[in-house]
C-alpha cells in the first residue's frame, strides 16, 4: 500500500518530530485552558456563594451584631461610592491634565521627568501609596479619614488616566491641529475643542479602568479610610468600603459574615467586569484614525 | 517695517499696527499652558514628597538597625527588635513560585493565541485572560481562603508530600495556608500581565520568518520554537520581569492566604509573611514608634525593589522593541 510505503520511508526521527509536534501543540492548547480555569472558578464560586445572600437588606442595612441574623453592609456600599467619587474628583482631572500636557507640550525636562514619575507611580505597590496617604493626612489629623482613603485612591488613578489620555491624543494626526490653527483658533481651543473632544470616548475608557481598579483596591484603604460599622459621618471620619469589608468578613470565623463577604464580592466583581466590558465595547466602536 | 530675506528675495514685511490698547491674543494660551504645566509640576512634587516621606518615616528604624535590618530575621515588637529578612525571603520565594507556575502557562497562552488559534476564539480567550487582571485582589483572597486553601490542604499538599516528600520543600504538615497557596494565587494574578506582553512580542515577529521555517520543512512546533520563541527571548524576559514586579507588590490576596508567620522555613507548606503582607497586617496595630518606622522601612525596601525590577523590565522591553524594529 502507498501509506505503508510512505511510512517506511519516514525515518524514526521524523516520526519523533511529528509526535513532539503534536504533544507540544496540545500542551499549548492546554495552557490556555489552565489560564482561564481560575477565572471561571472564581466567577462560579462568587455567583454560587454570593447570589443567595444578595438581597435588598444587603444594600440598605447596617451590620447587626455577631450572632444576629440579617443586616447588611449598606454603609460599605455608600462608603465605597463616596471614596470613589472623591478620588475621581481629584484623580481624573489631574490625570487628564497631565496626559494633555505630555501629548501637547511633551518636550523638555519637565515632560521627561513627568513620564518617568507616571511610570514609577504606576508600578508602585498600592500598599506603599497607603503609607504615604497615612503620613500625609492621618498623622497630622490624628484620625483615620475618608479624605486620606480617597487621596490614596486618587494617586493610584492618575497614572492610568494620564497614560490613556497621552496615548490617545498622540493618535490624533498633526494635520487636525494644524487645520484648527489655520482657521485662526487659539491653541487652547484647538486642544480642548478639537483634540480632546474628539478623543473623549477613548479617554473615558482610561477613566473607567481607573475607577474599576480603585473600586476594588483594598490595601491602601486599610490604614487610611480604615473601617467602621456605621453610616459615613463625614470626610474627616473613618469610612467603610466594600473591599475592606470583604477582607474583614473573609478572615472572620462566622459563616454569616462569610456569606456577606461573597455577596459583596459578587457586586464588586459585577461592577468591575461591567466597566471592563464597556471599555472594550467603546474601544471597538471607535473609528480608526486614517492618515 | 521689517526687512527680511525669504528664498533670496528681499521682501518687506509690514508690521501689524498696534492698537493703543495692548491686547495680548496669546494670553489665554499662555495661561492654559502654564496651568497644565502647573498640574504636571504638582504631580511631580507629589511624587517627590512621597519619596521624602517614605524616607522620613523609616529613618528612625534605619538609624537604629542600619543595614542589619535587611539580614536580621528577628521581628519582635515586644523587645523592639526588627529585621526584615523573613519578609524579604517570603516575598522572593512566593514570587518565585508564582513565576515558576505562571511563566510556562502565560507563554503557552500567548503562543496558542498568536500562532495556533483561529482569530475569533483567540479574541474570546484573550479577553478572558485579560479579565483575570480585572478581578480585585481581595476577591482572589476570598476565593483563596475558601476554595484554593481547602483544596491544597486536602488533596494537593498531601499528594506532594507523598511523592516528593524527600525534598525539603514538601515537608511538614499540610496547613493549606502558606507559601504555596500565596505563590499559586500570585501566579494567577500575574498571568495576564506576562501573556499580554508576550503576545505583543510574538505578534511583532514578521510573518516571513515563520514562513521561512515552514518552508524548510519545520513542523509547526519547530516553527514556533525556532522562529518565534528564539527570536523573542529578550521580550519574554521583559514580560517575566514585569510579572515579577507585579508579584512583589501584591498585597491583599497574599495576606489572606499566606498564613502570616514571621519565620523562615524551607517547606512551602509552612505559613510565611511577605513585605507587603506584614505592612497590611501590622500597620494599624503598631503601637510603638519604632514598630511603625520599621514597617515603613519594609515599605521603603519594597518600593526600592519594585522600582529596580520595573526599571529593568522597561529597559529590557525597550531594548527588545528596538532590536525588532531594526
Amino acid at each position: 500500500m502507498m501509506i505503508s510505503a510512505l511510512r517506511d520511508r519516514l525515518s524514526v526521527r521524523d516520526v519523533r518530530r511529528t509526535m513532539v509536534n503534536r504533544l507540544m501543540l496540545t500542551i499549548l492548547m492546554l495552557a490556555s485552558v489552565v489560564a482561564i480555569f481560575p477565572l471561571i472558578s472564581v466567577l462560579v464560586y462568587v455567583i454560587q456563594q454570593g447570589w443567595p445572600a444578595l438581597n435588598r437588606d444587603l444594600f440598605l442595612l447596617l451590620p447587626r451584631p455577631v450572632g444576629e441574623v440579617g443586616g447588611g453592609m449598606g454603609h460599605a456600599f455608600l462608603g465605597t461610592l463616596i471614596l470613589i467619587s472623591m478620588a475621581s474628583a481629584v484623580g481624573i482631572p489631574l490625570g487628564i491634565g497631565v496626559g494633555l500636557y505630555l501629548s501637547e507640550y511633551g518636550i523638555g525636562k519637565i515632560a521627561v521627568w513627568l513620564r518617568f514619575a507616571i511610570d514609577l507611580l504606576a508600578s508602585t505597590p498600592s500598599i506603599i501609596i497607603g503609607i504615604f496617604a497615612y503620613a500625609l493626612l492621618v498623622v497630622p489629623l490624628k484620625h483615620f479619614s475618608a479624605l486620606a482613603g480617597s487621596l490614596a485612591l486618587a494617586i493610584m488613578m492618575i497614572p492610568t488616566v494620564a497614560r490613556t489620555t497621552e496615548e490617545l491624543l498622540k493618535l490624533v494626526p498633526i494635520h487636525v491641529r494644524e487645520a484648527g490653527l489655520a482657521l485662526g483658533l487659539s491653541r487652547r481651543k484647538v486642544i480642548l475643542r478639537i483634540v480632546l473632544r474628539g478623543s473623549i470616548g477613548g479617554i473615558m475608557t482610561g477613566v473607567m479602568l481607573a475607577v474599576a481598579r480603585a473600586a476594588g483596591e483594598t490595601a491602601p484603604l486599610l490604614f487610611t479610610a480604615f473601617n467602621t460599622s456605621f453610616w459615613p459621618k463625614g470626610i474627616f471620619e473613618p469610612i467603610a468600603s466594600i473591599p475592606v469589608q470583604i477582607y474583614n468578613y473573609a478572615i472572620s470565623p462566622y459563616d454569616d459574615w462569610h456569606q456577606k463577604a461573597w455577596a459583596g464580592a459578587l457586586v464588586l466583581v459585577l461592577f468591575v467586569l461591567l466597566l471592563n466590558v464597556m471599555t472594550r465595547l467603546i474601544l471597538q466602536r471607535k473609528p480608526t484614525v486614517r492618515e | 517695517m521689517t526687512k527680511a530675506v525669504i528664498a533670496g528675495l528681499r521682501v518687506v514685511i509690514p508690521r501689524v499696527k498696534k492698537t493703543s490698547k495692548k491686547r495680548d491674543v496669546h494670553a489665554g494660551d499662555r495661561l492654559f499652558f502654564y496651568s497644565l504645566r502647573g498640574l504636571g509640576i504638582f504631580v511631580l512634587s507629589l511624587l517627590a514628597l512621597f519619596i521624602i516621606y517614605l524616607f522620613h518615616l523609616s529613618w528612625p528604624a534605619l538609624q537604629r538597625f542600619g543595614f542589619h535590618f535587611l539580614v536580621n530575621d528577628q521581628w519582635n515588637p515586644v523587645s523592639e527588635e526588627f529585621g526584615a529578612a523573613a519578609f524579604i525571603f517570603g516575598t522572593l520565594v512566593s514570587s518565585l513560585i508564582a513565576l515558576l507556575i505562571a511563566v510556562p502557562v502565560s507563554v503557552g497562552v500567548a503562543l496558542f493565541l498568536t500562532e495556533l488559534s483561529p482569530s475569533r476564539p483567540a479574541a474570546v480567550i484573550g479577553f478572558l485572560v485579560e479579565m483575570l487582571a480585572a478581578i480585585p485582589s481581595v476577591v482572589y483572597g476570598l476565593w483563596g481562603i475558601f476554595v484554593l486553601v481547602p483544596l491544597l490542604r486536602t488533596s494537593i499538599e498531601p499528594c506532594l508530600r507523598k511523592y516528593l516528600g524527600f525534598l525539603p520543600f514538601f515537608k511538614g504538615a499540610p496547613f493549606g495556608v502558606g507559601m504555596l497557596a500565596a505563590g499559586m494565587i500570585l501566579a494567577i494574578m500575574i498571568t495576564p500581565t506576562i501573556s499580554a506582553i508576550c503576545r505583543e512580542v510574538f505578534r511583532a515577529i514578521p510573518r516571513s520568518q515563520r514562513e521561512a521555517a515552514r518552508g524548510l520543512g519545520a513542523t509547526r512546533w519547530e516553527t514556533i520554537r525556532l522562529a518565534v520563541i528564539r527570536s523573542s527571548r529578550l521580550g519574554i524576559l521583559g514580560a517575566v520581569t514585569l510579572g515579577l514586579g507585579r508579584a512583589l507588590g501584591e498585597t491583599m490576596a497574599v495576606t489572606m492566604v499566606i498564613g502570616n508567620r514571621d519565620e523562615i522555613s524551607w517547606s512551602l507548606f509552612a505559613p510565611a509573611q511577605t513585605m507587603a503582607s506584614v505592612i497590611a497586617n501590622e500597620y494599624t496595630e503598631a503601637t510603638s514608634d519604632v514598630h511603625l518606622s520599621a514597617l515603613a522601612a519594609v515599605g521603603l525596601a519594597l518600593f526600592g525593589v519594585s522600582f529596580v525590577i520595573n526599571l529593568f523590565a522597561r529597559l529590557v522591553i525597550w531594548q527588545a522593541k528596538k532590536r525588532q524594529a531594526l
